[in-house]
């Protein structure tokens, strides 16, 4: 067993982990933190990402000692202390981005990413973006439209019903 | 101006925040004290005989709790079908032992053979590692048509062959039938295959068995569409538990799908292991496990025939149909390839005579059950196609075509059992062409082909049995279960509503759609309105959703319980203002005296019924709170058009989607946004079956797309935004909402126009292609426009 420490949603968090350990199980199994989805085995559903340091990360594919010390972002860490949801969570709120909700933190803390450093995306960004994030229930559609808004674009034209 | 509240507007969904927050509740999410967990050792093999199984090495790992292997179920009955078939010669199909752990065979890729329970889920796994197990392989049946040829190896050696059953209907039509096709002046013919699917709902199966000593009872968390039923098909025919000791609890579920209906093995395994260890008991699938255990979809073969008299009138159809089984029955397998296919098989379209015959096959494969649409999807695809080649054969416009058979007269009685109670498919049509602007579509064409493309148009029709079911119809059909719907409804004394309703939810927006119903119906607000669903201790019953069933049949149980509610909230008001209740309205939430300004408020009647004072309890009790059980009268029959513009890259081969555009007609709608979002997902799942999606096995029975690295699921970048539109309403005629279901349109009605538009745009290039097997991938598309 090995000791980690980090930081997750502002909180000092530790553990004694094995080595073998995905950084996903300790958010999940350790710290109870069960917003972080396991959709798969092979890293290819994006319902694990968490930030790590900044950067988004398929909490599947790095070890939880990878992690030690590092600052790590959850979907649990998003909303405002109140409850509120960011203008992102918001967002697919507004626009039925999600419908199951079990690739939603996975979606949202993606759309985070993205938007940081793409700040107006284009339908095509942000469907490129989104190819490591899997979604059975929308077809998408909802999802695009959904960031589309969060970036502050205007979606009322989008395939009207 | 949209409504903003009750039957017809669109409210943010609630259930939405807790998902946003990462305070979703799913069945993973869930851990008991004290819990072990579990690992399945599976079959690597298709088929086998079990020599040995040595566990000893693998039972002294530390950390190990127990191992059990089939020996362990003697005393315990199989998984059940929950669908008998009668076959063409009034015999009863075939129905294999479908056993807890294998029992002497393997049968499957991916059966279990052994379970360990350990104190992690690690040791679990690695002491499943180091069981020895001794296996014998034979010779795998895979193909299906091979697998019905004499000396073919049998799949399950205790039955004469690998027939299930040979379905016949309507076999009094069957030599009618003959006769038309061969006077016709003009036969299509098409071959097809209509691709094995894997449902692949984002959240794997999950189960906790839990069992309290003391009480004697039973618990089981699962990932289920159902649990009600589970709790019926695993207590009463797997462990023998009455449902009065056994509670099963289907939290938030992530998504089904159809996968998410049955009753599998892993289910009753940790509820008897429960109490065979003493302690909880967890099993998470992992994707991987997912691939070779959830029950796949689909998987037909088919040849139809369509005939066509000198006018262009359909004057008959005939299919010959081998439906894949898989190694076992699912619990509603035998259903799919008949009742939910063959019954559909009229279409939109007034053709007199139908025969269609299914042999349902056992390979040695995964088990193979209903997959959105489930029978539908595999009707619409093939009558569509077919009269898309038909068209083409006779030069005709494939849209005048099928104008020109469409039904126009409701109540209309098909040839294939069921009566359509109400529909109107010009106005789909018109809906259609006006926002698809196919006048357009050469200059579109002109377009892409300056751009090196082909380009290609696809459109067809598609209608749907959903609702399911009139529970004395479908006994009379092999269900071994009836198909209604329940709810209670309680009001509490300051007026709030608490709705526990036998539909289960698992992306569909229940929480917030259901209150719109009852806001609609009481004038209230509908914050007032909370919806209970998923745990048989609240819910007093439930078959669940599926079929599109949960607003036709289990919203209306909700409006029929409320009715009561309604009625006797009617006589504690005229008590109160001492009228006939016969003269009481409810409007807004306000009871009056009709003609008069007299009236109290809906929180003064709930008050009242339970604090009595003033209360006309000689008549009738305190409280307020009912409930109703509604069997349909009928299916209910969505219908729609459906049109799709693609692009292919001739030098690839590669497809895409340029345009997908529905016009569904779902009857009435309660929230336009929730019914959105259902067309989109089904849409993607459709346009994923025709180009993406294929399940392959190799002829050893290895399942070859195991994961998602060789399962071409659809991702954000296959995919276009949609155009959906379902203005056109015919309410449905029995049911008291007028609703139709919407769940499983968009899988069912958006596969045949992918695969007409991408045959449209190869034969622009000049290629005489009638037909392109699904998935479309750019290797067959290129062999289509090079072969």
């Amino acid at each position: 067993m090995t000791q980690v420490s980090m930081t997750v949603n502002g909180q000092a968090a530790n553990g004694d982990v094995e080595g073998r350990t995905l950084l996903s199980s300790f958010l999940r199994d350790q710290l109870g933190l069960t917003g972080t989805h396991i959709g798969c085995d092979t890293s290819q559903c994006g319902a694990c990402v968490v930030h790590v340091n900044g950067e988004a990360v398929k909490s599947c594919t790095m070890l939880a000692v990878e992690a030690d010390g590092a600052e790590v972002a959850t979907i649990e860490g998003q909303a405002a202390e109140d409850g509120t949801l960011n203008a992102i969570q918001q967002a697919f709120q507004d626009n039925h981005g999600l419908q199951c909700g079990f690739c939603t933190p996975g979606m949202v803390m993606s759309a985070t990413a993205l938007l940081k450093d793409n700040p107006k995306p284009s339908e095509a960004d942000i469907r490129a973006y989104l190819s490591g994030n899997i979604c059975r229930c929308t077809g998408y559609h909802n999802i695009v439209k959904s960031i589309l808004a969060a970036s502050g674009q205007d979606v009322a034209g989008i395939a009207a019903e | 101006m949209p409504k903003d509240h009750g039957i017809g507007a669109s409210p943010k969904r609630r259930e939405d925040v807790r998902f946003l927050t990462g305070n979703g509740n799913y069945t993973d999410d869930i851990n008991m004290n004290g819990q072990a967990y579990v690992h399945f050792l599976r079959s690597d093999v298709a088929h086998g005989t079990i020599n040995s199984i040595d566990t000893a090495a693998a039972a002294a790992i530390p950390g190990v709790v127990k191992i059990f292997t089939s020996v362990d179920f003697e005393a315990v009955g199989g998984v059940p079908c929950g669908w008998e078939i009668t076959d063409r010669h009034g015999n009863a199909m075939q129905e294999p032992k479908h056993p807890i752990l294998a029992e002497g065979k393997v049968r499957y890729v991916g059966e279990m053979i052994a379970a360990v329970i350990a104190e992690t889920a690690e040791i679990a796994r690695d002491a499943a590692e180091v069981i020895e197990v001794d296996i014998s392989d034979l010779p795998a049946v895979v193909n299906m048509k091979a697998a019905v040829v004499d000396g073919s190896p049998k799949v399950h050696d205790d039955l004469t062959s690998n027939l299930c059953y040979d379905w016949g209907f309507v076999e009094e039509n069957r030599d009618a039938v003959d006769a038309a096709i061969k006077g016709a002046a003009h036969v299509t013919t098409l071959e097809l295959v209509n691709n094995r699917l894997i449902a692949n709902p984002m959240e794997p199966r999950v189960c906790i068995g839990d069992y309290d000593r003391p009480a004697g009872d039973h618990t089981l968390y699962t990932t289920s569409q159902n649990p009600h039923v589970i709790r019926l098909l695993m207590g009463a025919f797997v462990l023998g538990i009455p449902e009065h000791k056994l509670r099963v609890v289907s939290p938030d579920v992530g998504g089904g799908f159809g996968t998410k209906i049955f009753h599998y093995a892993e289910e009753a395994f940790c509820t008897f292991a429960a109490k065979a260890c003493n302690r909880p008991v967890k099993w998470t699938s992992s994707r991987s496990e997912a691939f070779m255990s959830d029950a796949h979809g689909r998987d037909h073969v088919t040849k139809i025939e369509l005939a066509l008299d000198a006018d262009n009138n359909f004057v008959a159809v005939r299919t010959d149909t081998h439906a894949n089984m898989g190694a076992y029955l699912s619990t509603f397998a035998p259903s799919v390839p008949t009742w939910l296919h063959g019954t559909l098989m009229a279409g939109n379209y007034k053709t007199p005579l139908i025969y269609i015959n299914v042999k349902a096959v056992f390979t040695n494969t995964v088990p193979v059950d209903a997959y959105r649409g489930a029978g539908r999807p595999e009707a619409s695809f093939q009558l569509e196609r077919v009269i898309d080649k038909a068209a083409h054969e006779l030069g005709v416009d494939p849209i005048a075509l099928r104008r020109q058979n469409f039904i126009t007269e409701f109540p209309y009685a098909t040839p294939v059992a069921v009566e359509y109670d109400t529909g109107d498919y010009h106005a789909t049509m018109d809906k259609l062409e006006e926002m698809a602007d196919f006048a357009g579509f050469d200059a579109r064409r002109a377009e892409s082909e300056k751009n090196g493309k082909l380009r290609g148009l696809g459109v067809n029709c598609y209608i749907e049995a959903c609702g399911i079911a009139p529970s004395n119809l479908v006994g009379q059909l092999g269900a071994r279960a009836g198909l209604y719907e329940s709810a209670t409804v309680r009001v509490n004394a300051t007026g709030g509503l608490v709705v526990m309703t036998g539909s289960h939810s698992h992306g569909q927006g229940h929480e917030t759609a259901f209150p719109q119903v009852i806001a609609e119906m009481i004038g209230i607000d509908e914050s007032m309105i909370e919806i209970v669903h998923g745990d048989t201790s609240t819910v007093p019953m439930g078959m669940g959703t599926y079929g599109s069933r949960s607003l036709a049949v289990g919203g209306s149980a909700m409006v029929r319980a409320t009715e009561k509610i309604i009625n006797k909230a009617k006589k504690i008001a005229a008590h109160l203002m001492e009228a006939s209740d016969a003269d009481i309205e409810l409007k807004d939430g306000t009871f009056s005296i009709a003609g008069t300004d007299k009236s109290v408020a809906w929180g003064d009647v709930t008050l009242a019924a339970y604090v009595p004072h003033n209360y006309p309890l000689e008549d009738i009790e305190p409280g307020l709170e009912e409930t109703a059980f509604y069997d349909p009268a009928n299916f209910t029959y969505p219908s729609g058009a459906y049109a799709c513009e693609v692009e292919v890259d001739p030098d690839t081969g590669k497809v895409t989607i340029q345009r997908m555009i529905a016009a569904d007609d779902f009857g009435n709608i309660v929230n336009p946004m929730i019914v959105d979002g259902q067309v989109h997902g089904g849409l993607a799942q459709g346009i994923g079956q025709a180009l993406l999606e294929g399940c392959v096995y190799d002829d050893d029975g290895q399942l070859l797309s195991g994961s998602y690295m060789d399962y071409a699921m659809p991702r954000a970048d296959d995919l276009p935004f949609y155009e959906v539109d379902h203005s056109c309403q015919t309410p449905c005629t029995h049911n008291p909402l007028g609703v139709k279901g919407c769940g499983e349109a968009g899988a069912i009605g958006s596969p045949p126009s992918v695969v007409n538009a991408v045959v449209n745009a190869l034969r622009s290039a000049g290629k005489d292609v009638t037909h392109v097997d699904m998935p479309l991938s750019p290797n067959r598309v290129w062999e289509a426009l090079n072969g």
